[in-house]
């Protein structure tokens, strides 16, 4: 996909303002070409979540403006929120369902998504039966089962195990080479900002501002040893230090 | 394609495979259990019928053997008591079919907004704090002390339960859960039929539970309160009770808990099978 001018997701000067008076974004701008894959990091509580609500139209701004423009959104929320009593194929099906894409098309569609997060065989397990990671795999596939031109993720890998969470970022990097989506990734861990993004933004506490953008260089696809080279260690010094004085 | 390797766990896709003991094995270790409960409560009553009464108050109380042995040999008793323990079943049966097509209405009304649970909870809880003992007369001087009024007195007292369980199961998916849905555009029919009511199917069934036992007591009451017509179990026990026929009380009373016993089994089994089931069986 080529890059044009009309960006995906641009914000310009959003603020939000709770009805009980809390500021959680002040005068956020950004924009997201096809291709970015732009991270935020900042302290817990700092507006990070409500900056993707907004992004995603679950909430809506007080200030400021959004727009996108993309076919297809996806979110992947920060637990893998399956429906337990759907089969992991029925639970990437559902957004077909709803969207009434009709029946062969999207059984079709949802399995080339788990196929492409290696879930080829456990389709119809349910969420129960399976391990945090793997229900994960499922949340992800759901995601990409509508072609997203713009996916969210909302801390998505925070409850997983270390293993498990470096596994995930090493399989999310390889889908967003091969789809190309415009990605927007909530984490509060900055080497997990640094490893998958095009684009680091530093979040101040709150109310949340971008207080530091970190261009990170490294063409994809990523080896997990990218986060050993002294080159890696620099980037994540330097979104550590700018986290570091906002906080 | 597969750009991703397959999780790193060693496992395979089930294949359900299960080494389970034989049937006959956990039906024996569910039974012993009750079956020393019953014993216990038989060693009890010989203890006070031998022990504790004295020969000449005896009647009181007279010992499981006797108390039964009497009853059951007794076809000109047996036969009125089983007709009334059917009739009885049938009320409650109905009754409790009412109570949960109209409790599972009433909360999937005050599910879909705010306001109409403000509105309507209160006239639930209404509902479940008058004692129905207050309530009885009224309904047999309404509604005659017949079929009809039996049948409401059921419901009356079975519907709390299906209210209260379903509304807290249509309200139990994550927020996250319904996120998911309003970023898809969902209806709210699309949000009702494939979010609240998939999610509410266990807290129905725990509803369904309590409210069968509810319905057999309930019956219990009417019957013992509308003496006309065809007389049901309660009836009976109201019956026994003004003759002293002690005898035929004790048994009246064990078939109703029996009753009572067999009905909440039965819907607690239900319970296990449909919920385990909805879940995709076992977990691991």
């Amino acid at each position: 996909m080529t890059s044009t001018a009309t960006p995906t997701l641009a914000l310009e000067g959003v603020t939000k303002r709770f009805p009980t008076g809390t500021v959680a974004v002040r005068e956020v701008s950004m924009a997201l070409q096809p291709g970015d894959f732009v991270t935020v990091v900042g302290p817990s509580g700092c507006g990070k979540s409500t900056l993707l609500r907004l992004a995603s139209g679950l909430e809506t701004v007080t200030g400021g403006s959004i727009d996108v423009h993309a076919a297809a959104t996806s979110y992947v929320f920060q637990d893998a929120t399956l429906l337990e009593w759907r089969s992991a194929r029925t639970n990437v099906e559902l957004v077909g369902e709803l969207r009434r894409v009709p029946k062969q098309e999207r059984r079709r569609r949802a399995q080339e998504a788990l196929d492409l997060v290696g879930l080829t065989g456990f389709e119809s397990q349910h969420p129960r039966q399976l391990s945090g990671g793997m229900r994960m795999r499922v949340s992800l596939a759901r995601a990409l089962v509508a072609d997203p031109e713009l996916a969210l993720f909302d801390e998505p890998f925070g409850a997983l195990d270390e293993i498990t969470r470096l596994q995930m970022q090493t399989e999310l990097q390889k889908l967003f080479q091969l789809k190309r989506f415009a990605g927007l990734f909530i984490t509060h861990s900055v080497s997990e900002a640094v490893y998958l993004s095009t684009r680091v933004l530093v979040m101040s506490g709150r109310p949340g501002r971008i207080v530091a953008e970190v261009p990170v260089p490294f063409p994809y696809p990523r080896p997990p040893e990218l986060r050993y080279e002294p080159e890696f260690a620099e980037l994540t010094g330097r979104v550590s230090a700018a986290l570091g004085e906002h906080s | 394609m597969t750009i991703l390797e397959a999780p790193a766990s060693g496992l395979q896709p089930a294949t359900a495979v299960e080494t389970r003991r034989p049937w006959w094995r956990t039906a024996l270790s569910r039974a012993v259990p009750i079956v020393a409960a019953l014993a216990g409560i038989a060693v009890v009553w010989y203890a006070v019928s031998y022990l504790v009464l004295p020969a000449d108050q005896r009647f009181l109380l007279p010992p499981p053997h006797e108390a039964f042995g009497s009853a059951l040999s007794n076809p000109a008793l047996m036969g009125p008591m089983l007709e009334a323990l059917a009739r009885s079943a049938g009320v409650a049966m109905v009754g409790l079919a009412i109570a949960v097509v109209l409790g599972i209405g009433y909360a999937t009304v005050m599910s879909q907004s705010g306001w109409a649970e403000r509105i309507l909870y209160p006239y639930a809880v209404i509902l479940q704090t008058i004692p129905i003992l207050a309530l009885v007369p009224l309904i047999g001087i309404w509604l005659g002390y017949a079929f009809t009024a039996r049948v409401v007195v059921c419901v009356i007292i079975a519907l709390f339960p299906m209210i209260s369980n379903t509304l807290f199961g249509l309200q139990s998916a994550s927020p996250a859960a319904h996120d998911l849905f309003s970023l898809n555009k969902a209806t709210r029919w699309q949000r009702l039929t494939k979010l609240q009511f998939p999610a509410a199917v266990p807290s129905i069934f725990t509803g369904l539970r309590n409210a069968s036992g509810l319905s057999v007591i309930g019956v219990i009451v009417a019957d013992f309160y509308f003496q006309q017509g065809a007389p049901g179990i309660g009836g009976l026990l109201r019956t026994y009770t003004l003759r002293l026929q002690m005898e035929a009380l004790l048994t009246a009373v064990t078939l109703t808990a029996l009753f009572g016993v067999i009905v909440f089994s039965i819907f607690a089994a239900l319970d296990k099978a449909v919920v385990g089931r909805w879940y995709g069986g076992h977990s691991r």
